[in-house]
């Protein structure tokens, strides 16, 4: 007898729906919100609506998004080939600095050289920095998302420090470093972004992460690193079983994941900020790479999707205060959309309990 | 044998009609059943037919979605274990649930524990399962921890506990698996005793044999369907087997005379610990030859897993060599003896055997993912990775078709194991080695399983065959290697194998 699935059946069985149901659902509890604090919700959500209807707009969300997305591709690897990235924040923080000093210290090197020192600079010391992990798990066994979490904390310390440093502090009043030089920024000029009424930080990163989005793509589906790299993910005893080396794939899924997160951290800095701040907190860009790659449900072009609605929500989310609606609306919102793509989880665990047995 | 406690009069047991629908899957279409006074019942089925679901119904574990059960004529309503319990049901499950570190007699009596006031009457409880433990002759040393007891003694103490509560109905979930053949018959005479005391039986299993040597009446479930009950004493073995698959099945092997050819493997004074450290494997020496089966038979924990896992380059050992064709693959990474001739039909097909997320046809390249056709220059031949998995599936027979591209995860065991053997057949190296290659798998498949292991034989290539069924050993193998205490203490041709010869070797016993 064919039976009519169930609604939760169906929503489990397709991702698409699931996520859009998530992200409803983020929204409405949002309103509820609203609805307490005596806020309109029309005139929030319309605001937050309204940040997209110009060019300058959609180029600030483009600008806001290309980190999320990089970050997002690095979880995303990441979660693909079975370690959970939780140290993007770090690797993402370090990479960032390492492209710093390159952009200041090597400063009149010609732009091409100097944005592709950068962005080598951050990569490799983002892969560093997920490597130095990797081989704490793979030599000593140690819990990687313990390690990787205090990590987490040195990369923060860490470039507090160097930002402190005489030669990369500004020499203004300000507690950040120098401005790197104009030849390793990424912005596009700015005569340009005038006549075309784009964002002031309208910049060439979405290119880049365009590029690493395919790249990605290619490395997880069509490439034997990628099957090497998954297989271990999904079940290291086979892999090894197969022949696969797995301590040296673990370490090179970190190293890659991490050598993304650097990047981000890269982008970020050419494409917005420009210096980096001496901070009082983790800035969280790590952090909201796992929410992106869970939005994205770690596809390459769902990640890239994600990462574009999350910098909507950060630019859009930043104009809430205009309507006196908080701005840490946009974390409930968050937050919620979340707890319900993970709820997938348990769904799909209870259709599996009932369709084992028999 | 005929059993003159049989009841026929008195049915305790009266499953009607059951219907079990998990979402659109009907596991269970219209089962019946009676189980009488005094009766050994037997539940035959392939894997997945369904014995295990309408079994769980009886025991409170799952609620029938349609269909009544009666026990002792009066209907009852199974919500959970306590139910069945109260009804007078114990279940024996395949895997047992004791904690290791408690007594034998802490064990029986664990949450149903005599007290003196508000402290437990240890004395009281130990009395009590000593008496129950001689009525029935299940015997059992009441002091000793679980961890320190075999497997065999491991089971009786589940019985006792089914009985201590009362049980006058025992559910026996594949109750042999793991026991040795004269364990397994001390087994079936405790539950002659059992039955001689009016208990009844219900037991579970794919093994024809037992059913013919214990059991009173056999009802067979075909993919969910009532197929029927039938007289044991009226049917044979291949009566039985072509009711459980639905077709005729041979037992026999087919395998014609052959000379040994050249040694392949060469297991020379291999010494190694297990994964605790202790020493397991003391000096083991074993060949393989071309062309000949070479079965491991022995009780599990005795280094057939440690010794494996070193041929195969999974563990190290400690001393010692082994060679592939002379080449020494000792102590080397998997890769380099896969490079040099093994291949290898793993014991947990779902740990080491298949990565069960990835699809059919990348399973299939699991090895040789790197190498020519299936890939060049790093990337992936999807295409001629697609043909492979095509030609596998249907030269294995591997079901359902057009599944190239489905998660392995959604197989059915036997079908999981046919991509492995398939996998591993046409790497075509000189070595196979397949551990407990039919364990958990259905009559169907296990004769096509065999079939493949002797065609490997056929066309010249050693083979190293580690299983705990004895049947199968006898069977296939051209040699029988008794491994006990981690070295081979009797050698025998496989044609002169005798199955309580054998027992008394696997438990240590001395040749005299």
């Amino acid at each position: 007898m064919k039976k009519k699935k169930s609604f939760l059946e169906f929503v489990s069985d397709n991702k698409f729906i699931h996520i859009l149901l998530s992200i409803i659902l983020g929204f409405l509890i949002g309103a509820i919100f609203l609805v307490i604090m005596r806020l309109s919700v029309g005139e929030a959500y319309g605001r937050l609506l309204k940040s997209i209807t110009s060019v300058k707009g959609i180029t600030y969300v483009i600008v806001y998004a290309v980190p999320y997305i990089v970050a997002g591709l690095s979880v995303a690897f990441s979660f693909k080939t079975g370690v959970f990235n939780i140290g993007a924040e770090g690797q993402f923080v370090v990479g960032s600095m390492a492209a710093a000093i390159v952009g200041i210290r090597l400063g009149t090197l010609p732009k091409p050289v100097l944005i592709i020192l950068c962005f080598l600079a951050a990569m490799a010391v983002g892969a560093l920095w997920g490597i130095i992990v990797a081989f704490l798990k793979t030599k000593w066994g140690i819990n990687e998302v313990l390690s990787m979490i205090m990590f987490n904390w040195i990369a923060f310390y860490l470039s507090n420090f160097i930002a402190g440093l005489p030669g990369i502090k500004s020499d203004g009043s300000a507690e950040a470093t120098q401005n790197i030089s104009d030849n390793a920024s990424m912005l596009f000029p700015k005569e340009f972004i005038k006549k075309m009424d784009f964002a002031p930080t309208a910049n060439w990163g979405i290119f880049v992460a365009i590029v690493i989005m395919i790249v990605i793509y290619i490395i997880i589906d069509k490439t034997t690193l990628g099957y090497r790299l998954k297989a271990v993910g999904f079940n290291k005893n086979a892999a090894e079983y197969g022949g696969i080396n797995v301590n040296g794939s673990i370490m090179t899924a970190l190293a890659i994941s991490g050598a993304l997160a650097g990047l981000a951290g890269a982008l970020q800095l050419m494409g917005m900020g420009g210096r980096i701040s001496i901070f009082s907190s983790q800035e969280g860009f790590g952090f909201a790479g796992i929410v992106v790659a869970l939005i994205g449900c770690s596809n390459p072009f769902g990640v890239f999707v994600a990462g574009l609605f999350y910098g909507w929500l950060m630019y859009g989310g930043s104009k809430l205060n205009l309507v006196g609606a908080p701005t840490q609306l946009i974390n409930v919102i968050v937050g919620t959309v979340v707890f319900f793509i993970a709820i997938s989880v348990i769904f799909s665990n209870l259709k599996y309990l009932f369709r084992k047995k028999g | 044998m005929a059993n003159q406690y049989l009841d026929m009069s008195t049915p305790v047991i009266e499953m009607r009609d059951i219907v079990k629908r998990f979402g659109d899957f009907t596991a269970n279409d219209g089962i019946n059943l009676t189980v009488h006074k005094g009766e050994i019942h037997a539940i035959l089925g392939e894997n997945g037919a369904g014995k295990s679901t309408l079994m769980n119904q009886l025991y409170g574990l799952l609620k029938p979605t349609s269909g009544d059960i009666l026990v002792n004529g009066k209907k009852v309503d199974m919500s959970t274990p306590r139910d069945a319990i109260a009804a007078g049901i114990g279940m024996v499950h395949q895997h047992f649930m004791l904690v290791q570190p408690f007594t034998v007699t802490e064990n029986i009596v664990l949450g149903d524990e005599p007290v003196k006031g508000v402290t437990l009457d240890m004395d009281k409880a130990r009395k009590n399962v000593v008496e129950i433990s001689e009525r029935y002759g299940l015997s059992i040393d009441p002091d000793a921890k679980i961890e320190d007891i075999s497997v065999g003694m491991q089971q009786r103490v589940e019985i006792l506990k089914a009985l201590y509560r009362g049980a006058d109905i025992l559910i026996l979930d594949e109750p042999t698996s793991s026991l040795t053949p004269q364990e397994i018959e001390e087994l079936i005479k405790i539950m002659h005793n059992l039955t001689a005391d009016g208990k009844s039986i219900l037991l579970i299993t794919h093994k024809l044999k037992e059913i013919k040597e214990s059991a009173d009446f056999c009802t067979i479930i075909r993919m969910g369907k009532y197929i029927g009950t039938v007289e044991v004493a009226q049917v044979d073995e291949n009566d039985l087997a072509s009711m459980m698959v639905g077709r005729k099945v041979t037992f026999k092997v087919d395998k014609p005379e052959q000379e040994p050819g050249k040694v392949v493997l060469d297991v020379k004074d291999l010494r190694g610990v297990d994964y605790r450290g202790v020493e397991i494997l003391k000096g083991l020496n074993l060949q393989v030859h071309a062309g000949e089966i070479v079965g491991i038979a022995g009780i599990d924990g005795n280094g057939q897993t440690e010794l494996v896992e070193i041929i195969t380059g999974l563990r190290k050992g400690t001393s010692g060599d082994v060679t592939i064709n002379g080449t020494s693959v000792f102590n080397k990474p998997p890769a380099y003896g896969f490079e040099h001739g093994v291949s290898s039909i793993p014991a947990d097909r779902q740990k080491h055997g298949l990565v069960l997320e990835f699809s059919i046809e990348d399973n299939l390249i699991l090895q040789n993912y790197e190498k020519e056709p299936f890939s060049s220059g790093g990337i992936l031949q999807r295409q001629k990775i697609f043909e492979h998995a095509t030609q596998s599936i249907e030269t294995y027979d591997i079901r359902p078709k057009q599944s190239e591209k489905r998660p392995a995860g959604t197989l059915s065991g036997g079908n999981q194991q046919k991509v492995i053997i398939a996998r591993e057949v046409q790497n075509d190296k000189d070595l196979l080695i397949a551990v407990n290659p039919t364990r958990g798998l259905d009559v169907g498949a296990i004769e096509y399983v065999h079939k493949y292991i002797v065609e490997q034989r056929n066309k010249g290539k050693a083979v190293l065959l580690v299983s705990f069924e004895l049947d199968e050993i006898m069977s296939l193998s051209d040699v029988i290697d008794v491994i006990f205490d981690g070295s081979i203490i009797t050698t025998i041709p496989g044609k002169e194998a005798d199955e309580n010869y054998l027992g008394l070797m696997m438990a240590g016993g001395k040749k005299e």
